[in-house]
């Protein structure tokens, strides 16, 4: 497929599309999110690279199964200690995607702004998609995330922290971006629900999805429900996704057709009736 | 620069201006008391006094004359960024050592005009031109208007006029204005209107939520919102010195 190149700013070209995982909130799933996220967008044929932001806390090659190929990392690129070649890892699993890992040693202040821009700037010569998963915090490693952002994927748990902190770095994303600062285009918002357990919400003991879309007023990508299979898939290094007999792998999958802009009903928003042996036999 | 045709000479004119302004009544001086109670009022509604235009109203002043220190007084209120412009009323005493620490000499509220003839025999004749502290809304300003939530953590501010918000005011926001305030959507965060002191303004909104709403300097926080209102189209007015919700539809 051809594509023009087009140059909006200072030479970032506009060619790959940039997507941030954010949340405010820490433990609401971003990791989860990018590595299945960038996963489900690689195997539909896109070329993927997904970027780990949290300098200091490197988790995502965790995730991805491959934190023993880890030779250089974001940080070592950006100052010109290695080339992007030499720091991108290339999925075992789907050959058109890769990672680039977080360093371990550094402080998040090693990301500049125009080091990260040099560096989104080559991988858009070459990428689709540009998937950066952001640490938590609204400081500045979470800045740098999504500072080159075209879109934003903010997960949150269906719960009032989460949710409150979910709608302050929606603030941030309105005036701190790139695309707010040069006054284009707003960053394009998902709601994407994680750990979501309709069981407790119908017991009231978590916000239903109408309530969190009502109080952050943003289009809803995907409801994830809570399952055991995101847990177990995080400790083998598997991105859920790829568990595609599961409820959480599945909803990843729907989240990402409609990324794409594909049309899917929503699904694992009810909770299922239990059967009698069931309730019998499983507790 | 291209030069007015009928006074090329004239660098400025002066105009007559109306504006609104803070009064802070002052009943006795004590810098710590003082101190004190600035900081507790900032605190509740901190956007609402930065940079502000103070006048200090000395008509209930009951004090001793010594203790009041206008010096240490504007002092404090430079610390948190307030800026005391005058003082207003008070006895011949007070004035006088309100402008040996340069403060603008303003009439008393109540009895202005015999006030103001007295005015004119203290003042020299350089401040003759100082702007009449008059009740008057301002009048023409163009409102202020927001399509998208202001969300956590953000602030948006209606200087002059009203502040008109088509979107929801989120938890953790505040809105500022002038004049009214108008969220068409439900308001969660903090609402204040008024903030240049005028009594007439008013806080709308389709769903009242607020953490606090503010009127001229008179607030209530959530918990004192819950009786009446409390999550249904209403509106806030001041009602003698005291906050009201109203239902809309009963409007």
């Amino acid at each position: 497929m051809h594509r023009f190149v087009t140059h909006t700013h200072k030479g970032i070209a506009a060619l790959a599309k940039i997507i941030v995982v954010t949340s405010g909130k820490g433990g609401v799933g971003k990791t989860t999110t990018s590595a299945s996220i960038s996963t489900g967008l690689a195997r539909r044929g896109h070329k993927t690279v997904v970027i780990d932001f949290d300098v200091g806390l490197r988790n995502l090659d965790l995730i991805m199964n491959c934190e023993r190929r880890v030779v250089y990392d974001f940080v070592n690129v950006i100052q010109g200690e290695a080339s992007l070649n030499q720091a991108l890892i290339r999925d075992k699993r789907v050959d058109t995607l890769y990672i680039l890992p977080a360093s371990q040693t550094r402080e998040k202040e090693a990301l500049t702004k125009e080091g990260v821009e040099a560096v989104i700037n080559e991988l858009s010569e070459t990428f689709d998609y540009i998937v950066c998963d952001s640490p938590a915090g609204i400081e500045h490693g979470a800045q740098m995330a999504l500072y080159y952002a075209d879109e934003a994927i903010v997960v949150t748990n269906p719960e009032v922290s989460s949710v409150r902190d979910s709608d302050r770095i929606l603030g941030i994303l309105q005036s701190k971006s790139r695309r707010a600062e040069m006054g284009q285009d707003p960053v394009k918002e998902h709601l994407l629900l994680t750990r979501y357990n309709p069981e407790r919400v119908e017991k009231g003991e978590m916000l239903s999805v109408g309530d969190v879309e009502e109080i952050l007023a943003i289009p809803l990508l995907g409801v994830i429900p809570e399952s055991q299979v995101v847990l177990n898939a995080s400790n083998q290094g598997t991105p859920v996704i790829l568990e595609g007999d599961s409820d959480a792998g599945q909803a990843y999958e729907d989240a990402v057709a409609r990324l794409l802009g594909e049309e899917r009903e929503h699904r694992f928003m009810t909770a299922q009736k239990k059967g009698f042996f069931s309730r019998m036999f499983k507790g | 620069m291209t030069q007015m045709t009928t006074d090329a000479s004239q660098c400025f004119q002066l105009k007559s201006a109306s504006v609104s302004l803070t009064a802070l009544e002052l009943y006795f001086f004590d810098e710590q008391a003082f101190e004190a109670t600035l900081r507790d009022k900032i605190s509740q509604a901190p956007g609402f006094f930065k940079d502000i235009p103070l006048v200090v109203s000395l008509e209930k002043y009951e004090g001793v004359s010594s203790e009041l220190d206008f010096f240490k007084l504007i002092g404090s209120c430079r610390r948190h960024n307030i800026h005391v412009i005058g003082v207003r009323g008070g006895t011949d005493d007070h004035r006088r050592m309100a402008r040996n620490a340069a403060l603008a000499l303003l009439p008393a509220a109540a009895s202005r005009d015999a006030a103001r003839s007295q005015e004119e025999t203290t003042a020299s004749d350089s401040t003759e031109a100082t702007t009449p502290v008059t009740e008057k809304a301002p009048e023409g300003k163009p409102a202020k208007i927001v399509t998208q939530p202001v969300r956590s953590g953000q602030q948006v501010y209606a200087p002059e006029g009203d502040l008109i918000i088509l979107a929801p005011v989120q938890a953790g926001a505040e809105v500022l204005a002038a004049g009214n305030i108008h969220v068409y959507g439900p308001l969660r965060g903090r609402a204040l209107a008024g903030i240049h002191g005028a009594t007439g303004a008013r806080v709308f909104c389709q769903s009242l939520e607020a953490e606090l709403v503010s009127i001229a300097g008179h607030y209530k926080i959530s918990e004192d919102l819950q009786e009446s209102g409390w999550k249904t189209a209403a509106q806030i007015l001041l009602k003698d010195d005291v906050l009201v919700a109203l239902p809309l539809d009963k409007a």
